[in-house]
């Protein structure tokens, strides 16, 4: 018995990716859909059901080259301290102005800090610079093409969605995936 | 587990000690207790299930020069994702002031009506509206239909004055 227990301790240690403390929470729709998600190169963009966009990469190193791209357009700079932590956080949803006042805060305030979302706007467009900025981060560090998924909550209203969708093909970026849970699949009858 | 050790006491008749006979058994318990209390917090923090994803092409930014092919109206099939979880079809093209018909996302509405408009006409293109008042999960759910109901051309649409108009006068 003994045995059996370390064996399995053993495989849970082996097996775990421990889940992630994302910054928002979302509850997305299912589907009959059997693929999974690809286990590296993944790019996510988050909305959630208020409206708010977040962006994420699966990879530190795309997201310390990222946010120096992103960063340099908008006249940010970061110490190699605020880098790495940035390239800690799970995910973020803030303007990229936002940003540095943002990795410099103890850790509990940052949890409690409700983020704004990423600005989508034509006028404004951080999440378009976000995506192109991590997508040739993501080809110099891994040699290919990120995947792009988009992790909608069900309740999220379709003009965001859109938006997004919109922006990703302005950036000929025609091929996604949507981040759906697993549902049986029922047999179509005639 | 835990054993009684005891001690022999009594057969000594001399008094002469001897070492005492160390015993071999190695109390496993405070072992066996960290290995299960591993084995609960591994089983509880791991996810196994990795989220599923679904994939979708949009069309590639269609070029000035690019001729575009008209869809012909006999193929054409329209659903139109409503507010509250409603879901509208109709068939042909709006200028034709179609016949709006109210469907359900459950088995036995929209996928029936999909599955006999396919066996009737298997050319058809499905135009996929969303109204701004739909939700994504309806998106979703609208995609997956397709997938079920093995739909070979689909594509989201962006949704119509007219379109909302029928919706409105049509009072469903």
């Amino acid at each position: 018995m003994v045995d059996l227990a370390f064996l399995l301790v053993t495989f849970f240690m082996l097996t775990a990716t421990p889940t992630e403390d994302t910054a928002v929470v979302v509850d997305t729709p299912s589907s009959i859909s059997e693929k999974s998600l690809p286990d590296k190169g993944v790019l996510t963009i988050t909305i959630d059901k208020d409206k708010r966009v977040f962006f994420s990469s699966d990879s530190q190193p795309v997201k310390l080259k990222a946010l120096e791209t992103v960063g340099a357009k908008y006249g940010q700079s970061f110490s190699d301290k605020e880098k790495k932590q940035f390239s800690l956080l799970p995910d973020f949803g803030l303007e990229a102005q936002q940003i540095k006042g943002f990795v410099n805060l103890p850790a509990e305030q940052r949890k409690a800090f409700k983020q704004p979302g990423i600005p989508t706007d034509s006028l404004n467009n951080q999440l378009a610079e976000w995506v192109m900025a991590a997508r040739s981060a993501n080809i110099s560090v891994l040699n290919t093409a990120p995947y792009i998924a988009i992790k909608g909550d069900g309740l999220a209203d379709v003009p965001t969605v859109k938006k997004v969708i919109k922006i990703l093909q302005e950036k000929n970026l025609n091929r996604f995936y949507l981040v759906t849970d697993l549902e049986t699949k029922p047999v179509a009858s005639n | 587990m835990a054993e009684i050790q005891q001690k022999d006491s009594g057969g000594g008749k001399g008094g002469k000690k001897r070492a005492k006979k160390m015993s071999t058994k190695i109390d496993m318990t405070p072992m066996v207790d960290l290995a299960f209390l591993l084995l609960t917090f591994f089983m509880l923090t791991t996810t196994f299930a990795k989220p599923k994803v679904m994939q979708i092409s949009m069309p590639v930014k269609p070029k000035p020069e690019d001729e575009q092919q008209e869809l012909k109206a006999s193929d054409a099939f329209t659903v139109l994702l409503g507010e509250n979880n409603k879901l509208y079809y109709y068939e042909g093209l709006v200028s034709e002031k179609p016949q709006l018909q109210l469907s359900t996302y459950s088995a036995d509405g929209i996928r029936q009506v999909l599955v006999n408009r396919r066996a009737r006409r298997p050319s058809t293109v499905v135009l996929i509206k969303a109204d701004d008042k739909a939700n994504y999960k309806n998106m979703v759910d609208i995609l997956d239909e397709m997938t079920i109901t093995g739909q070979q051309k689909y594509a989201l649409v962006d949704i119509t004055k007219d379109d909302e108009n029928l919706i409105t006068t049509s009072g469903l």
